[in-house]
């Protein structure tokens, strides 16, 4: 199943620049799982022991995933997952 | 150097008085590329805090879809600071995410919601170093 994934400018490092790039798996946490495959290291970046990390916010389509499942958030064919880093200090 | 006409920054000290004693946050979003800021976005302090600012996480899908579809970046992202100097703090820092943006900050300790001297500072936040920048009003 293709899931499209945005990726942020930050991450676009572990993505060779793209900014948009295709997973495969049934919720969030296989698709996330499938990216670290190409994509070494993006993995650590949005998920950590906890689960998502506290300053990254995932979306699917228009919900952020906190309000859903989160990280075992379902996910289906055309779906999109959208990856934003909170904008957010002190 | 961070190159910014003087009716934007006037819009950002503005928004930081209003919202003082909370801190005030917001973007300059312009063309991709560009380096220059020309639409102002106050965004909502989702922490409505004195000590901690958060774009409210529907509110920051909506500025980045709209960024994406105008084909806009976030060249500025700014917020105030109410009781301190205006200089990123290591939670700033910690949050730090567009190593292509100008993070502005602006201090209201001197003067709360009334007019007067503030301090207005632009700094470049990347891979946790902190970088102050020139500021040209243009």
């Amino acid at each position: 199943m293709a899931i499209e994934v945005r990726i942020p400018t930050i991450l676009r490092n572990y993505t060779d620049g793209a900014k948009i790039v295709e997973g495969s798996g049934a919720t969030l946490a296989e698709v996330l799982a499938d990216l670290e495959t190409r994509y070494t290291g993006i993995h650590e970046r949005i998920v950590d022991e906890a689960g998502l990390r506290r300053f990254v916010n995932v979306y699917l389509n228009d919900e952020d995933v906190r309000f859903l499942d989160g990280i075992n958030t379902a996910v289906s064919d055309g779906d999109v997952v959208t990856v934003l880093p909170a904008v957010a200090g002190g | 150097m961070l190159t910014i006409r003087q009716d934007l920054i006037d819009a950002i000290v503005a928004h930081a008085r209003a919202d003082h004693p909370d801190e005030a946050c917001g973007v300059i979003a312009g063309p991709d590329g560009s380096d220059s800021p020309t639409r102002f976005i106050p965004m909502v302090n989702a922490a409505r805090s004195p000590t901690f600012y958060e774009f409210d996480s529907m509110d920051l899908l909506k500025l980045y879809r709209e960024m994406d579809d105008n084909d806009e970046v976030p060249v500025v992202v700014y917020h105030s600071h109410t009781a301190t100097e205006a200089y990123p703090s290591r939670t700033d820092v910690s949050y730090a995410s567009e190593p292509q943006a100008h993070y502005v900050l602006v201090s209201t300790r001197e003067t709360g919601t009334e007019d007067g001297p503030y301090e207005f500072r632009s700094y470049r936040i990347v891979d946790g170093v902190i970088t102050e920048e020139e500021i040209k009003v243009v």
